[in-house]
């Protein structure tokens, strides 16, 4: 039978003699045994201290009642124990993620299933409930009889959410780890979603999360989040921490956050990042956020422009290159100076033997670092662009510029 | 020729001049940060400056002159005490009101606080749209032409714009009641009389007085209120370092609030107080007797200033409302959803506009019974809200450091039991003295 913690708090506990124990004040979840099985019953007796009853000294359970098979002396006193999940005070009415879902949302009620052992019976958490029955019986719990509630809620529509699919949120560090709660499921998500859910959390949580992220889901995660929360949580962070992940963003995407940031900070985190690293954002934040120099990104696939599609294609492959930035490749003169740009898909339907030169994009643009941004956008717009290459004085690439780029830009405005 | 002289002086020029740059560069710094939180608290403040205390503000002045301006001091610092703590709120923990009540105190109280707050805030809006009615009978429209057509904006402003948009809106509607100062200029009042009383406390106790009293403060400090502050600084995302500029945010707020109370008050004195016209019921009533006083645009602003914070508030109030039941609650809430992600959110939102102005048109509703319930219920709910307020912000583990300092506690209590007390009383002048204001 399916049971509601709301229906069992407050449960009168037997012992098996018959004798009244006390009543049901709490269910406790021991993670580090079973990750859903109640571990313990807290049993409060009035102005005695609380009794604690474990898992397989109960005999039966059922609303109201609870019987244990053992005498009350064996009975063990209560002391708080921080490793156990409360299912009252750390699960109703809190903020729980789901991850099937993707949504922040609040436990109404929690339902568990019995499940019969030799002997005694276990109470397995299988789901939380955050619809409008939950909210019901909250509400009318011991004002009307359960089977009023029961036939209430059954009209009503349901919002369950499995056990499985429930990620907790703890922004205490030392109580994740014993609660064993992990972010596994979050990286599964897409980091857009994951920046969504965590815009709906509050400060400490979000630091709790990303402080249990990857590095690398914690930089995508970062890049998707609104310019406000990063800041706040990038000053938070240890600055190591915070280095190994700017480490782990696109170099303009670093850049647009260590912007943000006071002056201090950011320098303190550009100390702690790689030479090479730091240096490519440095540069960035030279220019100004509203030029062609503040959107580019400063890491892009260059050629030669004599050299012919399948030895580009072989270089390619023999490198580690990210995937986001392989859309175009830019092409290089003698001088070392820009000559043109191949798409990606223009190159795989290519001859084998073509060279770079005849596949080029036509008409030859480019942008100084020092152009605005409004002009980008028309220039986006105009030639239905996917990238754009930045140049500097002696015409030498130094970035590129990616429609996504725009689009970001655009959405801000 | 002293060529040193003089090039030292150059030098001198031009370092100034970098000084001056470099200082004027973090002025525009320190003011683009305070731009940028700017906004639940001036919001917030001017919002409460809604139809129903616009009434009272004129009435007070109508009645007892500048003698009950003093009270406007120690209002500012109560408004800013109890707004200062769930700004506070906001910013360091991150969650609205409605979720620390739920997750800090269970679902039973936050059901109740949520239930009575809808009834109570309905009767709010109610009186909102009566203030619109009021207002436009002045320039001449019928209700049934005023009433369903700012139904319709304010349904539509909150649907379909942008939370920036809606917020533009928003500062305008705060710059709108300067109409208010204007028309205290065009009564000319004694200034002189009106700083004196101000800054001079002037206690009597006849009892008709201190009804007045209680319900200038009623009517300034909204239950509500701090739903909708405490809502904007997370919706804003303000955190803690920002804390210093969320403060001055509520700080300016208060203030300014007050400042247009003083202006109201003042405006009313000089012309009914001292023509004796002194039994006025409502703001639209100040506004038809100002004409003959003051002229045709001191009444004209008056009506303007009555019909912007109508509106206003008619605006914010079912959105906030709507908003903090489904939070506490756990529906799904926001414009930034669909329909069919948030129908009780929705719901909720329409059913505050469509009943409150739809109560207005009824050809005989009771408009001042439902001002009083309006009044009665921020009185019953507000102890509740504040002693909430006063809980949470104490609790250790979630507020850190920010916990209130003795001193602060001190103030918060006693404002807090001086509010309760005052709100007592005039719920029970309301209730048994109702309608007819003591000569």
């Amino acid at each position: 039978m399916q049971l509601y913690a709301t229906e069992l708090m407050g449960s009168e506990t037997y012992d098996d003699q018959g004798h009244f124990v006390g009543r049901v004040r709490e269910f406790f979840i021991e993670p580090a045994e079973q990750p859903n099985r109640v571990s313990h019953f807290l049993l409060s007796r009035g102005r005695f201290q609380p009794l604690l009853a474990r898992h397989d000294q109960v005999a039966a359970i059922a609303p109201g009642t609870i019987r244990l098979n053992c005498s009350e002396r064996a009975l063990a006193l209560y002391r708080p124990n921080e490793a156990w999940l409360a299912v009252r005070k750390d699960l109703l009415d809190q903020q729980i993620i789901d991850t099937k879902g993707r949504k922040v949302v609040r436990v109404n009620d929690v339902e568990l299933a019995e499940q019969r052992t030799n002997g005694n019976v276990e109470l397995r958490l299988t789901q939380v409930d955050v619809g409008l029955p939950g909210a019901v019986r909250r509400l009318l719990q011991g004002v009307v009889s359960p089977g009023v509630i029961r036939k209430l809620q059954s009209k009503l529509p349901q919002r369950a959410i499995r056990w499985e699919f429930v990620n907790l949120v703890e922004p205490d560090p030392l109580r994740r780890l014993k609660l064993r709660i992990t972010h596994e499921k979050l990286e599964d998500l897409h980091p857009a979603d994951l920046a969504e859910i965590m815009e709906d959390l509050s400060a400490a949580e979000r630091q709790g999360i990303i402080a249990s992220l990857d590095e690398e889901t914690a930089a995508a995660v970062l890049a998707e989040l609104d310019a406000r929360l990063t800041t706040q949580i990038v000053e938070k962070m240890d600055p190591e921490r915070a280095a190994d992940i700017l480490e782990e963003m696109a170099p303009d995407a670093a850049a647009d956050l260590l912007a943000e940031l006071p002056k201090e900070t950011s320098d303190e985190l550009l100390e702690e990042m790689p030479g090479r690293e730091a240096d490519e954002v440095r540069e960035l934040l030279s220019f100004g956020a509203a030029t062609a120099g503040g959107m580019m990104n400063p890491e892009f696939v260059f050629v030669g422009e004599s050299s012919s599609r399948d030895e580009v294609l072989e270089w390619m492959r023999s490198q580690d290159l990210n995937l986001d930035q392989l859309d175009t490749v830019v092409l290089l003169d003698q001088s070392a100076q820009f000559s043109g740009t191949v798409p990606v898909a223009r190159l795989l339907l290519a001859a084998s033997q073509q060279s770079l030169t005849e596949l080029r994009m036509e008409p030859l643009l480019s942008v100084p670092a020092d152009a605005d941004e409004t002009d980008i956008f028309e220039l986006f717009d105009k030639y239905n662009l996917r990238t754009l290459t930045v140049v500097d004085q002696e015409y030498r690439p130094i970035g590129t510029i990616t429609v996504d780029d725009v689009v970001s830009r655009l959405v801000k405005k | 020729m002293n060529w040193e002289s003089i090039s030292t002086k150059m030098e001198g020029l031009r370092t100034r001049g970098s000084d001056l740059q470099t200082r004027l560069r973090s002025l525009r710094r320190r003011l683009t940060l305070l731009l940028a939180v700017v906004g639940p608290g001036l919001i917030t403040s001017n919002v409460d400056n809604d139809a129903g205390g616009i009434s009272t503000y004129a009435q007070a002045g109508a009645q007892y002159g500048y003698a009950l301006l003093w009270s406007l001091i120690p209002m500012t610092i109560a408004l800013y005490v109890t707004e200062e703590m769930c700004a506070r709120m906001g910013v360091i923990t991150g969650k609205g009101l409605s979720d620390l009540i739920r997750e800090e105190f269970g679902f039973r109280p936050t059901f109740f606080v949520m239930v009575t707050g809808f009834f109570v805030d309905l009767a709010n809006v109610v009186a909102e749209f009566a203030g619109v009615a009021a207002a436009m009978q002045i320039f001449g429209v019928s209700k049934y032409i005023a009433v369903p057509i700012a139904a319709i904006i304010v349904w539509v402003l909150v649907l379909r714009g942008t939370y920036r948009q809606v917020e533009v809106i928003f500062f305008a509607a705060c710059g709108f009641y300067l109409a208010y100062v204007f028309s205290a200029f065009l009564a000319k009042p004694d200034w002189l009389e009106a700083m004196k009383h101000t800054v001079i406390p002037n206690l009597s106790f006849d009892s008709g007085y201190l009804v007045m009293l209680t319900g200038l403060i009623g009517t300034t400090i909204a239950p509500w209120q701090f739903f909708y502050l405490q809502a904007g600084f997370v919706e804003k995302k303000v955190g803690p370092r920002q804390y210093p500029q969320a403060r001055a945010d509520v700080f300016i707020g208060s203030v300014s609030c007050m400042v247009i109370v003083f202006f109201i008050i003042v405006c009313t004195a000089a012309t009914l107080y001292a023509s004796g016209h002194r039994n006025i019921t409502d703001a639209g009533q100040a506004a038809q007797a100002l004409i003959p006083l003051a002229g045709k645009w001191a009444g004209l602003l008056f009506a303007f200033g009555l019909l912007n914070a109508s509106l206003f508030a008619a605006s914010i109030l079912p959105l906030s409302t709507a908003h903090v039941i489904c939070e506490g609650l756990g529906f799904e809430a926001g414009i930034d959803h669909k329909f069919r992600e948030a129908p009780i959110f929705y719901w909720l939102y329409t059913i505050l506009i469509a009943v409150g102005a739809g109560i207005v048109l009824l050809p005989n509703a009771p408009l001042w019974k439902i001002l009083i319930f309006s009044q009665v219920g921020n009185g019953i709910w507000l102890p509740v809200v504040v002693i909430f307020i006063l809980l949470l912000v104490n609790r250790r583990e979630l507020m850190g450091e920010y916990v209130n300092t003795l001193t602060f506690n001190i103030v918060a209590w006693a404002t807090a039991v001086a509010m309760i007390v005052l709100t007592l009383v005039l719920t029970y002048t309301a209730i048994f003295h109702s309608g007819s204001p003591s000569p």
